[in-house]
């Protein structure tokens, strides 16, 4: 498609993401954020055309969680404003189509889960089919690890090859001041086979959040836009036993509808929070040896729910603003096993 | 805001809902919102194959106790090989999630999409998933009608309306709903008096001022100039949409007619060119979960000045047969699938300028406002919808 006008990320912002964040309420959490990133665009709520957010209740563990985190955003006047329970990319995606209408010039997106307070992995399970899956609690690493095995079985990876996606992601979140794992680490022992502690993702809590704008809105605001190329995602059925685990055909049709295989990218910031997941996403996105992938280390690094997923579009975009990429891809993923992917395609003007 | 952009008209050619009732223990949640769509998709005469997204929403995952269902619900809803968007902004969830869909339409990124908004109730208890209790923060207070009494209250000591005029809304609005084929109750036995009666809950609002709790689910078909050019049926035309939020607690707050409400409901009218809402909008489909906030919105929504919205009641201008019909399908007060009850008003003012309303079809209506809010009347969500296609 050809959209109607152009749209941006023009800024982005994220917490440090820990373990623990007792101290801190969700809003508290988030407040920084928001003014860190409305701060280098120089805006306020009240300039503000259209606010979207990504969050789930059942990691707060209460009803209309995210209704608080409004009155943070300071929603007065009254705001054009919407959300969505799910991971912020989303939101993001929700954003850039009421850019596209042309009723708003400028928005702001954020997202932001604690994972503290609960059992992650208990929590997870309760986004299965309520039915016949979710009774037998089968948690997310499990899952991941029947992805895992099959991928070995297939002959697309082995251990060592996991064990090395996990130490170069974490070697390369040194780099990244807010990553909650940053170095190398031993592999670990088993946590489900054959994944190990090393090939899993740190549980922590965290918040993102990114303004978006417009055409010559976007250029006034930043000094290098990371144009959204083409934005795009898909879903497949939810039953384990109806999708080759090996492959992702719903991240190949969102990438093909996102443009990203028009022209080779530079960069790719992968939502891969088990490193046998990356495999499957370098192989579904025909990713080459020359892209480099995940330098803010991904979501082995830090993976905070709900947001993990608009922080890979945030730290894409962030390379082009800072003329490190001038094409990059941003995947984000929800549900077990890679269920629903998103992807963007962003660049930046020749410098 | 950007005028250079030629938005997409959007046009309802599909309609379809749940009958409405206290437990659906013959359904899953997939196969409750499989039947929604399925009718949606026979009301336009078209296939799953037609459908280039689903949009999807509820409220609060608590209430059936599955985490981010939509996943679950990919299936059921043929989105498999889709893009599948889940929003969720409390009561009004249902008309947000419309208004997403819509925009995907208006923004030409898809032609035909599919939206849909469900609850399953009866899988848990609302009232006590709403009552969670957090530190520091206000909890609502034994579900939503304990958090909503004293705003009535504040209503009536502002306004000195007497005291019946709630009973009035109940009494109609049960009336209208033996009309409508897909209510929940259908009370063929009421009265004024049963209303007047009715146990106390939270006063001033008794048992018969308050919504049910049910299961049902609610979906439309949107489409492009092109193919409503297709559809078997009129179409309705979207002509304004618009969301507005604000804090839930701030000192400023006015809970009797929040600001929010008033904002979104001038941004609608401005988009459909509306100056006197009170003369060109044939039909109204609110969000009435209690029977008193049928005149605070009328206020709210700038179809009586501040103060008067009882009197239109009183005087019967909201009856079906009024001069200004509100709720014809029997509203939330009769039927409350809270995750579907904000869709439900939007789809029922889409039906009502079909002329596709059945026995309670307002006679000749052209123009009808859906209307949704949420949170601690603090989420609002509005559209207008006309027979006739936006002119540019």
């Amino acid at each position: 498609m050809d959209p109607a006008r152009d749209v941006a990320v023009v800024a982005f912002a994220q917490t440090d993401h820990r373990r623990r964040t007792d101290e801190l309420s969700e809003v508290e959490l988030l407040m920084p954020v928001l003014h860190e990133v409305l701060d280098r665009t120089g805006l306020r709520t009240g300039d503000i055309g259209f606010t979207c957010s990504g969050s789930s209740d059942y990691l707060a563990g209460r009803a209309f969680s995210f209704t608080m985190a409004l009155d943070g955003v300071g929603a007065w006047p009254p705001i054009a404003e919407s959300h969505v329970e799910t991971d912020g990319a989303w939101a993001l995606y929700e954003a850039w189509v009421k850019l596209l209408t042309g009723e708003a010039d400028t928005a702001l997106v954020y997202s932001y889960g604690k994972s503290s307070p609960g059992d992650l992995r208990s929590v997870l399970t309760r986004q299965l089919d309520p039915y016949y899956v979710a009774p037998l609690w089968p948690d997310s690493v499990a899952l991941a690890a029947l992805q895992a095995r099959a991928l070995i079985d297939a002959g697309d990876t082995d251990e060592p090859e996991l064990a090395r996606i996990a130490a170069r992601s974490r070697e390369s979140a040194r780099a990244n001041p807010h990553a909650q794992l940053p170095g190398a680490r031993d592999p670990g022992e088993y946590v489900v086979g054959p994944l190990r502690t090393g090939d899993c993702p740190p549980v922590g809590d965290g918040a993102a959040a990114v303004v978006l704008a417009a055409g010559d809105t976007a250029r006034r605001l930043c000094a290098r836009p990371a144009w959204i190329r083409g934005i795009d995602h898909r879903v497949e059925p939810h039953g384990l036993g109806v999708r080759d685990l090996t492959d992702s055909p719903s991240t190949r049709l969102a990438a093909e509808r996102a443009g990203a295989f028009e022209r080779p990218v530079d960069t790719a910031e992968l939502h891969a929070p088990f490193s046998s997941q990356e495999v499957v996403l370098r192989k579904a996105l025909k990713l080459g040896e020359a892209v480099r992938v995940n330098p803010s280390g991904g979501a082995l690094a830090a993976n905070p729910m709900m947001a993990a997923g608009l922080i890979r579009i945030g730290e894409a975009a962030a390379r082009i603003h800072r003329g490190e990429s001038d094409r990059a891809l941003a995947h984000a993923t929800s549900g077990p096993c890679l269920q629903q992917n998103l992807v963007a395609v962003l660049e930046g003007e020749p410098s | 805001m950007s005028a250079a952009v030629n938005k997409e008209p959007v046009a309802v050619v599909g309609v379809g809902q749940t009958k409405h009732v206290a437990a659906r223990h013959d359904v899953s949640i997939a196969g409750l919102v499989r039947e929604a769509a399925q009718r949606a998709l026979a009301d336009a005469e078209l296939g799953w194959a037609d459908i280039d997204a689903v949009v999807i929403g509820k409220a609060p995952d608590f209430f059936e106790g599955v985490m981010m269902p939509e996943l679950y619900l990919a299936d059921a809803l043929g989105a498999v090989g889709k893009p599948l968007l889940r929003v969720h902004t409390a009561g009004s969830v249902g008309g947000s999630t419309a208004l997403v869909a819509a925009n995907l339409v208006a923004a030409r990124v898809h032609r035909t999409v599919l939206t849909l908004a469900f609850e399953k109730q009866s899988e848990s208890n609302a009232m006590w998933g709403l009552s969670l209790p957090i530190p520091f923060q206000q909890p609502l207070l034994a579900g939503a009608g304990g958090f909503f009494a004293p705003h009535v209250r504040a209503y009536i000591r502002r306004t000195g309306a007497p005291a019946g005029v709630g009973s009035l809304v109940a009494y109609k609005d049960r009336r209208n709903a033996l009309k409508n084929p897909y209510a929940h109750l259908h009370e063929k036995d009421i009265t004024l008096e049963k209303v007047r009666s009715s146990p106390m809950l939270w006063d001033p609002i008794r048992y018969s001022e308050t919504c049910p709790s049910s299961d049902g689910a609610c979906a439309m078909v949107l489409t492009d100039r092109t193919g409503a050019a297709r559809s078997p049926h009129p179409p309705a035309w979207v002509r304004g949409g618009a969301m507005r939020s604000e804090p839930t607690l701030f000192a400023g707050k006015d809970f009797v007619s929040p600001r929010a409400g008033k904002d979104c409901a001038a941004d609608v009218y401005r988009q459909a060119g509306i100056t006197d809402p009170r003369r060109e909008i044939d039909a109204v489909e609110m969000y009435v979960p209690f029977s008193w906030y049928e005149p605070m919105w009328l206020e709210n929504l700038g179809f009586a000045a501040e103060g008067e919205g009882w009197k239109l009641t009183e005087s019967g201008v909201t009856e079906l047969d009024g001069d200004l019909p509100v709720n014809p399908s029997g509203g939330v007060l009769s039927t409350n699938p809270i995750g579907a009850s904000g869709m439900i008003r939007f789809a029922e003012a889409a039906l009502q300028v079909r002329g596709r309303a059945g026995e309670h079809q307002v006679d000749g209506a052209r123009t009808a406002l859906g209307h949704a809010y949420g949170g601690g009347a603090q989420f609002f969500a509005m559209w207008l919808v006309g027979a006739r296609p936006p002119s540019r």
